[in-house]
């Protein structure tokens, strides 16, 4: 019991300090190199409030606070949201090569988001938040088509079931957007970069944006991690255990529809972290969710954070697509990982 | 403490399960059996209250089912899968942890100290502690059966439910497994209900058995009561036959292939071929027949073909006399699992065939005899010498037609007695008590029947079996009487 918690901490303790790493290099690298050590003591400085030291240059901090925190906390977060709930979703599938994509949530999320750049909408009061919002509304609205759709189809639930109805819809979802790419003229190149995905030039207000529906997303799906290892094992066994599965179910669908949709609302459809991540995560810690989904959040930030510096260091100045650098980088992995298993399965 | 009510219901507008009735104690097993599609899985989905019963229900400690909560349900009973195989590979340990999720409240519990011990313990009792650390999917499938159980154990349930539980198990694990939940049964006062498809484990480990038929509850009894014969050939469409096991107190079914149509036109007696040479007589079928008898090869009831009666000197001895006899059998190319094998110091060729057939029936018997050793059974006791003398009367009897095991019984005791007649008859002397023999020291019997065609329900005196059978042992046992004295007076005039 004690060492079980006590291994549980020290986990913990790796993926946060692992995380920290990473955004700090995130922080210090870029078109102006910042010392590792001197971005940490600003980092360190701005949260506690404290007066920043004469021997560190204003500048520097500016850079810091207003320009690479915003982006790299943003990464991190839809990074973990992404991350976490593609475990969620591996698990309540019971299919290791389910991601947070596979509803069609995120499909009708990006649609809404393609719509208002079609449209150039902006909406009162939201303004420059219109899109992140629509984009929210309508993964909302794809996710309840969803479940009313299969609900429609047959009374209770079933995984098999779910995951048809999600193909359908995002492959529905997806042909839509791409109708709307072919009538599309001058805001073609703006569609195309915001479908692959960026974190860049966003600021601190899409990370308050994004932080409410994390920490409610997170919450559901943390309160369902027992019953996460319980379904893994099948509905009915679920039930035996004494897993209210009806409710579990909706639960969970909703934590990670809320960390989906809110992930690619505010930086479009990153492939590839929630596939991946928890599938790595897994691999060296188990496959019990009270550890996998915590390290899963820690994993996701820090790779996408890495993804992100990639993204903007490679061929500087010029940025890529932070979606093409996870697929780069994360289908040789994912290839590496499926090979290595197979060879450990031989022995 | 477990009550069903008139249970009625299943998928959709069919009820697959109708109107079930039952009540459980502690401590019980309750085996249920019938066909595939009979409603066994969807009765104890109900049970698991993973399905709603249209009409009727469920009561558990005196409250329906539908008022538990699916954790509080889960605290009285657990379930043991068929075999539940999961797409990431948790240790042993985690799976059975699991099983305390019905005793874990709020929203960030983790396992407490009393988690620990439970789960610990669970995984002893199954004999799964020493690969607690192992993935589960490293292990045989007999293993991972004894972790599911181990996590079903530590749910801590009063009842618990098996759905085809021996499936995937070789003998011994099934076994294994049903002998722990015996075990259960009595030191945890656990309750068990399991779907069983092997009818003789069912009858072995339940201590009712409910048979399920279309839906229906066809009976519910003690295995004795509920394993008959006419039912379950109706219930399962199948041949079958009910015996006693034979060591413990239990109904045992075996199957039948379907039947097939004979060849009627014969009489079945008149294709035994008969090999006769001084060493041994052998007769010889192309089917078996089914035989009761106290040969030396394949005594007791047995099904065998070949029949053979073996000349031996007067002085054979042999210590393991079956050991011997199966040499001798497989010197000669006979198998010894097909051939019921008897032994004689008595010459061969006094031996003697009678056939008596009519309408009735048809019988063969075959007998020879040595008297040097004779007994009288009434004496016996008083004779202390145990040296062993070789002198026996065999009798064969060959039966065209099927007898029960009463049959058989009564069979034997009118050619016992019909001997007995005969030896009298002849006066024949007991040479150590010098009073009238009823027969020899040895002698042996085997009585078979071709299992086919008439079938005769007894075999005593007052039925047209027995009267034959008493009527052709005592002219063959005089025949041979006979032939062996006259051969005795004859070697005594030479000499």
């Amino acid at each position: 019991m004690n060492s079980q918690n006590s291994n549980a901490i020290t986990c913990y303790l790796i993926g946060a300090v692992f995380l920290c790493v990473c955004i700090t290099i995130g922080i210090s690298a870029g078109s102006l190199s910042i010392p590792f050590l001197t971005s940490a003591e600003v980092l360190w400085r701005s949260i506690w409030n404290l007066d920043m030291p004469a021997e560190i240059n204003e500048t520097h901090a500016a850079i810091i606070w207003n320009i690479r925190l915003p982006r790299v906390l943003l990464a991190a977060l839809v990074g973990s949201s992404l991350a976490l709930a593609g475990a969620a979703f591996q698990g309540l599938l019971k299919n290791p090569l389910a991601d947070p994509y596979t509803l069609g949530v995120s499909s009708g999320a990006a649609l809404g988001a393609v719509f208002v750049l079609f449209l150039g909408l902006s909406l009162p009061l939201l303004g420059s938040f219109t899109l992140p919002v629509v984009s929210i509304l309508t993964g909302f609205l794809t996710l309840f088509f969803l479940l009313g759709f299969v609900r429609f189809i047959e009374k209770s639930l079933t995984t098999e079931t779910i995951i048809l109805a999600g193909i359908i819809v995002s492959s529905f979802l997806g042909s839509m957007i791409s109708f709307i790419i072919a009538l599309t003229e001058d805001e073609l190149r703006q569609i195309v970069s915001w479908l692959m995905g960026s974190v860049a030039m966003k600021g601190w207000d899409y990370i308050w944006l994004n932080v409410p529906f994390f920490v409610l997303g997170a919450g559901l799906l943390f309160a369902n991690r027992k019953e996460l290892n319980a379904l893994v094992f099948g509905e009915e066994t679920a039930k035996t255990l004494g897993v209210d599965t009806d409710k579990r179910r909706m639960t969970i669908l909703a934590g990670a529809s809320l960390l989906t949709g809110a992930a690619v609302s505010v930086s479009g459809t990153i492939g590839f972290v929630g596939l991946v991540v928890p599938h790595l995560v897994r691999l060296i810690f188990g496959p019990d969710h009270n550890l996998l989904l915590p390290m899963s959040i820690f994993a996701g930030g820090g790779f996408l954070v890495l993804t992100d510096l990639a993204a903007r260091t490679i061929i500087a100045p010029t940025e890529l697509p932070i979606g093409v650098i996870t697929a780069i980088i994360g289908a040789p992995i994912f290839g590496i990982l499926l090979f290595q298993e197979r060879c450990k399965r031989m022995k | 403490m477990l009550e069903l009510k008139g249970v009625t219901g299943g998928y959709g507008s069919i009820p697959v399960v109708k109107n079930i009735n039952f009540q459980m104690n502690a401590g019980e097993i309750l085996g249920i059996i019938g066909p595939n599609g009979s409603g066994k899985s969807t009765l104890l989905k109900f049970i698991y209250g993973s399905l709603h019963p249209e009409k009727g229900q469920i009561v558990i400690d005196n409250q329906p089912l539908d008022r538990y909560s699916q954790k509080n349900l889960a605290k009285k009973i657990a379930v043991l899968p068929q075999q539940t195989d999961s797409a990431f590979s948790y240790t042993v340990r985690q799976v059975v942890e699991l099983g305390r999720y019905p005793h874990q409240t709020g929203w960030f519990s983790s396992n407490s100290d009393k988690d620990e011990k439970v789960v610990n313990k669970a995984m002893t009792e199954t004999g799964v502690f020493s690969f607690a650390d192992q993935p589960i999917d490293s292990l045989s499938g007999g293993e991972k059966q004894r972790v599911l159980l181990a996590r079903a154990l530590a749910q801590e349930p009063d009842i618990l439910l098996l759905d085809e539980p021996t499936n995937h198990l070789d003998i011994s694990y099934q076994l294994s497994l049903l002998d722990t939940l015996k075990e259960w049964t009595d030191s945890k006062q656990l309750t068990v209900i399991a779907v069983l498809h092997d009818l003789n484990m069912a009858a072995m480990y339940s201590h009712r058995i409910l048979l399920m038929d279309q839906g229906e509850q066809r009976a519910l009894d003690k295995p004795s009561y509920v394993l008959e014969k006419t039912v379950l050939e109706e219930v399962y469409d199948a041949h079958l036959q009910r015996k006693e096991h034979p060591s413990v107190p239990s109904p045992l079914i075996t199957l039948e292939p379907s039947k097939r149509s004979f060849d009627e036109r014969f009489d079945l007696l008149d294709t035994l071929t008969f090999d006769e040479t001084e060493e041994r007589v052998c007769i010889s079928s192309q089917f078996y027949w089914k035989t009761l008898s106290s040969a030396v090869i394949g005594a007791g009831f047995g099904w065998h073909r070949f029949f053979v009666n073996r000349h031996v000197e007067k002085d054979y001895h042999c210590d393991n006399p079956q050991e011997e006899y199966g040499a001798y059998l497989q010197n000669i190319s006979l198998d010894t699992a097909d051939t019921a094998g008897m032994m004689t110091a008595a010459l061969l060729k006094d031996g003697s065939f009678i056939r008596l057939k009519d309408s009735e029936g048809d019988i063969l018997v075959y007998a020879t005899a040595g008297t040097s050793n004779a007994v009288d059974v009434s004496k016996a006791y008083e004779n202390t010498d145990l040296s062993f003398a070789i002198g026996t009367i065999n009798i064969w009897i060959f039966i065209d037609g099927k007898l029960n095991e009463a049959a058989y019984a009564q069979v034997m005791m009118t050619a016992t007695e019909a001997k007995s007649k005969a030896l009298l008859d002849h006066k024949i002397i007991d040479n150590h008590s010098r009073t009238l023999a009823t027969g020899t020291s040895t002698d042996s019997m085997l009585v078979a029947a071709v299992h086919r065609g008439k079938e005769f329900m007894y075999g005593g005196t007052a039925s047209t079996l027995g009267k034959k059978v008493g009527k052709a042992v005592y002219d063959a046992v005089t025949e041979t009487l006979e032939k062996y004295n006259q051969r005795k007076n004859e070697n005594e005039k030479w000499e």
